[in-house]
Parts: structure tokens; C-alpha cells; sequence
């Protein structure tokens, strides 16, 4: 996947990460699990990279599920 | 419903249950092991083959790193939260922290949670797990009331309720007793502790995985586990699920440390499961303890339940045709675990348990089982009793070759 219209989302802690990745799978939304980028967070731990045109329907799906997040990023 | 044939097969004139060098070696042997209340044994061939793909392949750290082994290491730590969530209906997974076993877990909740002042309900037959927490926390000005169960080791959840002052912060209580295996009244406590807005803990390091669970039937706010019973993982993995109507301020970790998250912040993280989970988890166990998880929710812990009840009947009812055995507890197995307490009249029980392993090669515990409560509730302090305790894999064949060894013994006094 390349850098264009991806986005990022960022987790607190890398088990909040896989379950995120788990509910996309689940919903048909491909994600990829990736180290946090420096340049959003000094917080170590992962971020889900997906297409940007699904960061409404990724809000939606973490907040219904009540999943902590921090930022949704366009790359 | 029964275990898979080649387990059932695993019996007296030889185990089949043949898988890799440790097995090669018990082949040919009459050995039974019936101390799974202590530690469930044997696990399923896969449990083992998980953690050796963990060790030869995955490795890393759980919760740390970004690079594809520490992620593969983290999900299969995620894989063992989900399984028991699902086991114990947890809608979250990460309300789901991992820690030893289940007396870290049960610190983790008593030492977390009480202060001075605040006032414990509890019963008479638990463990020292819950009673030694509890008693140190007294000199510290925690209020402990211990509410006294029937010589059958059964608990009125009246008597519960009757305890309930205005400080009374929360209700503790085993699930089944390690000692008799009487089940207790889990759900009706659950209620009362709604009732009167009181949190409760649960105890289930003698049922998880033995016998339906559910937190939200049961009103369960802590639930502490152990990985290495009757969910069929290795010893060193445990926890303690954290309902919702706990607030996380007021649970204090017992470790703070390093958790792979926050760490620009010199302080604990206040969200699960970092904030319990301090320090590198132990992901080779974790592993086993997913597997052991899937490998029981494949079955369904309903036909876990009624392989272990059959099994319980068995010996129940052959104990009471030997003469000079006296049973305690319900004598009634779908009142209880499939852990059975006897005496036989005349003998010490460390001179029947020592019979058994040298003469017959019955593995079983004898004794006061970390529990001198219970016992004075039944009336077997301080000498105590034999403690015969199944698990799924445990086989009929075993239990009748088990009870001849006993008879044996019994008639040669």
C-alpha cells in the first residue's frame, strides 16, 4: 500500500490496535497493522493504516464499539 | 458428549495419548492423576505445540515493538483475552488483564480496591488466597466479615445479606470449594450485591473453564482465573476480568512499570489492560492459554461439565460402597466440581495419599489444601482429608481402577 489516500488511526496500547484491526476484518475495511509514525506521536505502540475514504465509517465502527483512539491522520 | 477417542483411550492398560518425547515416556504406565484441583494435567497436545511455535518462531515481546514477530506476539496474547471473554460472556476483551495466576489476580482486586475503613463480606470456605489478602488488609483497617457455611461447605445467600453494613465496599466469594468442590450460589449473591450497589468479586480458579460462567448472569464486577486448571494452560498464567461498574482510579495496580504505551508519562496509564499489566507479559504461557481456550470453547464447556459429572457420580457413589470411607461435602455431583474429600476411618490422610501414589500411582493431594476454613466448616481440622480431583481429561476406566487401588488400601488397614 502506498502512501496516498491512507490514513492512520492511533491506539493508547497495542491490544486496543488488534481489536480495532479485528472489528475492521470483520466489517470488510482492510487495515494493516503499523509501527506508530514518528511524526504523529511519540507514543510507542501501533497504528492501523487504512484508505482515507473509510475514516468516517472507521470513526463510526470504533466509537460504537468504544474502542479508545487518538487521532485519525491522512497520510 | 465425551473427550476425543484418542483421549478417552488414554486409560490404565497403557496411554495412547502418545504425542512428542514426554508422552513417549508415560507410555506402559498405570500412572492417574487425580490433583487437577491443583493443576490440571494432562493439557491437549496442542497446548504444548503452541508453545513451542512461540518459543521457535514468534518470541518477541507482546506489547513493545512494531515489527511483525512482536506483532504476531500480541495478537496471540489478544487471541487468549478474546477466547476467555468469550468463555466468560465479556463483551470487552480488554477488560481482561493478565497477570500469574489467581491469587495475583484475587491481590490485585482485595489489595486494589480496600481501604481503610471500607468493609468485606466473605465466606468460610475460601482459600488462602482470598483469607490471607483479607487478613493482612484487616491490620491495615480493612473490615472483614466471614459469613459461616454448612458442614456440606454450601452457603445461605441470606446470611450475605444479613453481614451488609453501610461501609460495605464489596462481597468476595470462592466460586466451588477447592476442598469439597460444593458450588456456590454465585448468581443469588450477585443479585444481593446489585441490590445494595456493592461490588463483587468471584473466585473461579476451581471452575473456569469447568463450568459455565457468565459475568453478566452472575452480576460478577471481578472475576480471577487461573490459566493452568480446567482451562488447560501452563502454570504462570492467570487474571482478573474488571467489569465496567469498576472505576479504574479506584483499582490500584500491583506493579507499576513499563506497559509499550504512554511512555513519554511518568505515570501508570489509567486504561485496560496497561494499567494492570506492567512488565513483559508471559506470551509463550499466554499462547498455551489461547490454545487451552480454543481447544475448550471447540468442545463447549457444557460437555466439559457433564463428562466431569458423570465421572463425579462415578466416584461418588463407589466411595460410598467402601466401608470406612466417609465423603464430604454435597455428595451429589451436580451440586459440585469434580473434587471429592474423603476420609478413611482409622488412617491419617497423608498415610492414604502415600499409599496410593507408592502402591497404585494415584496422584492426589492430602491434607489442609490452603484452605484451613473450609476444613473447620466440614470438620476436618486439622488432619484433613484425601482429595480426589478430576478434570476433562480423566477417564472412567481411571476412576473404577482408582477406587479399586482405595478398596485395596482400605481393606488391608
Amino acid at each position: 500500500m502506498g502512501e496516498q489516500g491512507m490514513a492512520v488511526v492511533l491506539f493508547p496500547t497495542t491490544q486496543m490496535a488488534i481489536r480495532a484491526e479485528q472489528l475492521f476484518r470483520a466489517e470488510g475495511i482492510q487495515a494493516k497493522l503499523i509501527p506508530t509514525p514518528r511524526h504523529l506521536s511519540s507514543a510507542c505502540g501501533l497504528a492501523l493504516r487504512f484508505s482515507s475514504a473509510q475514516s468516517e465509517r472507521v470513526r463510526r465502527l470504533l466509537e460504537g464499539a468504544h474502542i479508545p483512539y487518538g487521532d485519525i491522520c491522512e497520510l | 458428549m465425551h473427550p476425543p477417542a484418542r483421549v478417552r483411550l488414554a486409560g490404565l492398560a497403557g496411554r495412547c495419548y502418545n504425542h512428542g518425547l514426554f508422552w513417549d515416556a508415560k507410555v506402559g504406565s498405570p500412572m492417574i492423576y487425580f490433583d487437577n484441583a491443583a493443576s490440571g494435567w494432562p493439557k491437549p497436545p496442542e497446548v504444548l505445540q503452541a508453545m513451542a511455535h512461540f518459543m521457535e518462531r514468534v518470541g518477541a515481546n507482546p506489547g513493545r515493538s512494531g515489527h511483525r514477530l512482536a506483532v504476531e506476539a500480541a495478537r496471540i496474547v489478544y487471541e487468549a483475552r478474546e477466547g476467555l471473554a468469550k468463555l466468560f460472556g465479556v463483551a470487552d476483551p480488554l477488560r481482561i488483564v493478565f497477570g500469574l495466576n489467581a491469587t495475583e489476580a484475587l491481590n490485585l482486586a482485595l489489595a486494589g480496591l480496600l481501604m481503610p475503613g471500607d468493609h468485606v463480606i466473605t465466606s468460610s470456605m475460601e482459600h488462602n488466597s482470598v483469607m490471607r489478602p483479607l487478613r493482612a488488609l484487616e491490620s491495615r483497617g480493612v473490615i472483614v466479615s466471614i459469613v459461616h457455611c454448612t458442614p456440606e461447605g454450601g452457603l445461605d445467600p441470606r446470611a450475605i445479606e444479613a453481614e451488609i453494613r453501610p461501609t460495605t465496599r464489596l462481597i468476595a466469594l470462592i466460586h466451588a470449594s477447592n476442598v469439597v468442590g460444593t458450588l456456590m450460589p454465585v448468581a443469588e449473591v450477585g443479585r444481593i450485591a446489585r441490590r445494595h450497589s456493592l461490588l463483587f468479586l468471584v473466585d473461579a480458579a476451581q471452575t473456569a473453564g469447568a463450568y459455565p460462567i457468565d459475568v453478566e448472569a452472575g452480576a460478577i464486577d471481578l472475576l480471577a482465573f487461573t490459566g493452568h486448571k480446567a482451562l488447560l494452560g501452563p502454570q504462570g498464567t492467570g487474571g482478573l476480568y474488571i467489569g465496567p461498574r469498576i472505576d479504574t482510579a479506584e483499582l490500584h495496580p500491583l506493579l507499576r512499570g513499563g506497559t509499550g504505551s504512554r511512555s513519554e508519562e511518568e505515570q501508570q496509564p489509567d486504561f485496560l489492560p496497561d494499567r494492570y499489566e506492567s512488565g513483559t507479559l508471559n506470551g509463550v504461557g499466554l499462547a498455551g492459554l489461547a490454545t487451552g481456550v480454543r481447544y475448550l470453547l471447540g468442545v463447549g464447556v457444557a460437555a466439559v461439565r457433564a463428562h466431569e459429572v458423570a465421572l463425579t457420580r462415578q466416584l461418588l457413589e463407589g466411595l460410598e460402597r467402601i466401608p470406612g470411607v466417609v465423603v464430604y461435602g454435597t455428595r451429589d455431583a451436580e451440586r459440585q466440581t469434580a473434587t471429592v474429600s474423603f476420609n478413611v476411618e482409622g488412617m491419617e490422610p497423608s498415610e492414604v495419599g502415600l499409599r496410593l501414589d507408592e502402591e497404585f500411582e494415584v496422584m492426589c493431594r492430602v491434607g489442609l489444601h490452603c484452605s484451613p476454613g473450609a476444613h473447620r466448616t466440614i470438620g476436618t481440622y486439622p488432619a484433613g482429608t484425601v482429595r480426589w480431583s478430576l478434570g476433562y481429561l480423566s477417564t472412567a476406566a481411571e476412576v473404577d481402577a482408582a477406587l479399586d487401588a482405595l478398596e485395596t488400601i482400605v481393606r488391608r488397614r
